[in-house]
Parts: C-alpha cells; structure tokens; sequence
C-alpha cells in the first residue's frame, strides 16, 4: 500500500492525524505531512479509514 | 425542478414544511425517517416560501458536501437561507445589513473555491491537532473553575447558565483575545441571532462591538488569535478589515453555542440513560467514542443549506443547477447506511464517520477544540458529581427553537 498526500487540497481537518499518527501529521501551516509513504501491515486498516474520514479527499491509496 | 410530482408529496402537490420541528430536543423530528425511507433526496418547501431539495440519507450527504457543483453562496438568489422571508427580502429590497456587514455572507462559510481556501489556511494553523492540545490544560482550568462555582452554589443549579455555556465562551474568548468580562453582552446577541426577528440587529451589533474591539488591538497588541491575524495578515493585506471582523464574528458565534448545547444536551443525554453513563464510569476509555455517538445522536445542527451550480443526479432525483439543497445532518446520522440500530444511544460504538460536523471543504473548522472542550468537561461532571441527577422531569425541559438543538435550562441537582 501506498499514499499520497496533496496538501493544497488539505483543509487542516486532522482526522488522519487523530486515526492514524504513526503515519499522518499537521505541518505548521496546518495542512497534511506524510511520516511514511508505506504503511505498516497492522496500519493498513486505518489508513483506510483515514481516507475514507478525510474531508477534502487530499489522501490517496495505491494498493500494490 | 422535476415535472413529474416527487415522492412524498400529497396529491394537491403541498410539499413537507422545512424546518420540520423536533418533538424532543434530543430527537431528530420523526418525519425526517419518513421522508428517507421514501428516498434519500425529496423536496420540501422552506418555510412554505421556497422550494428546496432535503438530503436525508448519509450517503448522499457526503457526496453532495463534497460535490463541487454544490455551493456555500449565501448571496445566490435561491440559496435556501433558514429564516423565513430573509431570502425574499433581500431579492427584493438588496442588501439587509450594512455594506461592510454584507461581507459577512461571502466569508468562509459562505465562501466557494479558491476564495475560501485562502481564507480557511489563515486559520487552520489556529486550530491543528497539535495546537488544540496545548489549550488543554486552560480548558481544563476553566472547567475546573467553573465546576466549583457550580457546586459552592447549589445544588440545585442550572447547568446550561453555569457550566455549559460559559466554558466554551470563556475557551473562545482566551483563544480569539476577546475580553470575557463582555460576555453578557455577545451571549445576549448570539441568542437574539437565533431568533430571525431580532436576527439583523444582532449582528450588526456584534460587527460594531468587534470593529471598535480590533481597532483597540491595532494599536494595542495583545495575545490572542485576533491579535496575530491583525500582525500576520491585516497589516500585510491579505485581510482588509470587514474580513477580519467577519473571521471574528464567525469564531465567536461558532465557538461557543454549538458546544455549549452539546454539553448541555450530551449531559441530558447521560442522565437519561444511566446504565449507559454506568458503563462510562466503569471503563474511562469509553468517552472518546461517547463523544463521537453524542456527536451522532444529537447531531445539533440539524440541517446545512446549499446551493447547485449544475444538474446533480442523486439518490434518484435530478438535482437542477440554481436548486437549493438543504442536507439534513440529523437525518443522515440516523440512516442505517452508518450504524446499525441508529436510533439507539450506544456508548461502545466509537466512530468519526458521523456528519455532525459536516463533511467536504466546509468541515467544522473547530471540531477538534470541541472535541476537547467536551472530553474535559463531560470527565470533570462524571468524575466529580457522582450523583448529578435532574431536578426537574425531563419532559419539562424546553428545547431551544430553530436549527440548531439546544436547552434553555438544565435544571440538576446532585
């Protein structure tokens, strides 16, 4: 699984962040940072959620 | 609008009255499940003035909040406004409120792309995860405080007037930098606000209180949020000033009635289901999803209104570009398409799914300050009056009138 962030479409919501903080965090401007562009297999699923909570669609998944 | 009648309407055509009335405070109106098993998307006619499109399945809710094609323009000719001829008389007498005032119906909330990212990335670092976090311990010092008088007071005590309204407007006075000693004032034009009567005078109002309360800070600077927009963004022009006062205007208003009803209701709710706040009292954890299914149950802001821009075909119907559309969020919170048995108050369910705070580009700009806001508090009412009960019957409670759910009074006891 891989993902990817834009963070002109981010509106700071920080949903991802309070999902999944291992992978997803605010940048000083609010908007969202990516930790890791490959989640763990124990992430998976809440990168998932993530993108599905994600208010703005910035958050996109590729799966391999 | 379709040719052919639309489902739910009676054989003369009369379509359901919007607003439709809650029977309860805490309970979306039961004709909100009628018109959804009926269709996801129906029509109603808003304050039997205008007709509209009422979203009420969650589905289709989201979709359209992040539809493009659906826009936040109060200042549209159609766009269905909740308060009865304001749309009529503003067709067709032109601006209601001052000139600078009118600024007010195009700012954030009322902004469409590209305009209301410019304006919401001004704010967004104010209100990240990280930050929200750092006010915790000042959140929690206002709780604490306010608690305690509370108690010293009582019992009985009126928890909306001594706790559920102050807290937020003591949060959002620290963060914004508006001096809490005028709250009486900007409480009293926040509630006229709500009653379209007195609606225009209380905004016009609140924009001269918050004109002459930045012209203050411009020449003497304070540390507030007001305060660094004035230093950030107005004395570089990115902001002109009726924006500013706008930004204000919004965060005031928004930071604190919206909070301040869900403590009040979230407690009613807990109080009236005691095996429930039982189960909370037992294992801590569970408040976080608590939280999330008030959030869903009580859904306080009932319905958000829009605009199309272009055709939307949707749950069946065909949305018209110049349409209203008002997505009903107490609705879509019910729909089973989100939880099982949704009209049951269950604290094990967590879950940030729900639409209480909107979805798309508009998304409550402070959800996670009232996230916060209502974790401390609810743990400080759970943890330190054990034996809180209601000093009147329930049903003699009163619900606040129009579109967003609250009490007048919650009278306790402990």
């Amino acid at each position: 699984m891989r993902i990817t962030a834009d963070s002109d479409v981010c509106i700071g919501a920080g949903q991802c962040v309070l999902t999944l903080p291992s992978v997803f965090d605010q940048s000083d401007e609010g908007t969202v940072v990516l930790l890791k562009t490959e989640p763990d297999a124990d992430e998976e699923k809440r990168a998932r959620e993530a993108v599905r909570l994600c208010p703005s669609g910035a958050i996109t998944i590729e799966d391999d | 609008m379709t040719e052919t009648a639309p489902p739910g309407t009676t054989a003369g055509g009369a379509l359901p009255e919007f607003p439709l009335a809650r029977e309860c405070p805490y309970q979306p109106p039961s004709a909100y499940t009628e018109l959804r098993t009926a269709g996801p998307v129906s029509q109603v006619s808003v304050f039997g003035a205008q007709e509209a499109w009422l979203v009420t399945g969650y589905t289709e809710a989201r979709a359209l909040l992040a539809d493009p094609r659906v826009s936040s323009d109060r200042t549209h000719p159609n766009f269905p406004l909740p308060v009865p001829g304001l749309a009529k008389q503003r067709r067709e007498s032109g601006p209601l409120l001052g000139p600078d005032v009118e600024e007010l119906l195009s700012t954030l909330i009322g902004a469409d792309q590209p305009e209301h990212n410019r304006q919401r990335r001004m704010l967004i670092p104010s209100f990240t995860v990280k930050r929200i976090n750092t006010l915790r311990p000042g959140i929690q010092r206002i709780v604490d405080d306010r608690l305690a008088a509370m108690l010293d007071s009582g019992p009985p005590a009126d928890l909306v007037a001594d706790f559920a309204l102050p807290v937020p407007s003591m949060v959002i006075c620290e963060l914004l930098g508006v001096p809490y000693t005028d709250h009486e004032f900007f409480e009293e034009q926040s509630r006229r606000r709500l009653d379209p009567g007195t609606m225009l005078d209380a905004v016009d109002q609140l924009w001269r209180y918050l004109d002459e309360l930045i012209q203050r800070k411009e020449t003497d600077r304070g540390t507030g949020l007001l305060d660094e927009l004035i230093t950030d963004r107005l004395t570089t022009g990115e902001l002109d000033r009726p924006e500013l006062i706008a930004f204000a205007l919004i965060l005031l208003i928004a930071g604190h009635d919206t909070t301040a009803n869900m403590i009040a209701l979230g407690t009613l709710t807990l109080l009236e289901y005691p095996d429930r706040l039982a189960a909370l009292r037992a294992n801590p954890d569970l408040l976080t999803g608590t939280i999330e299914e008030q959030l869903r149950y009580l859904s306080i802001v009932s319905a958000l209104p829009r605009v199309a821009t272009e055709d939307i075909e949707i749950g069946g119907e065909l949305i018209r570009g110049g349409d209203g559309v008002l997505i009903a969020l107490v609705a879509a919170n019910r729909d089973g398409a989100l939880v099982d048995r949704p009209d049951e108050f269950e604290v094990e369910r967590s879950g940030r799914a729900h639409i209480a705070f909107g979805y798309g580009v508009h998304q409550c700009l402070g959800q996670n300050l009232a996230r916060a806001e209502l974790e401390i508090a609810f743990r400080a009412l759970i943890d330190r009056v054990p034996t809180l009960r209601l000093a009147v019957a329930a049903d003699a409670l009163h619900a606040k009138p129009g579109l967003l759910s609250g009490l007048t009074a919650l009278p306790v006891t402990w």
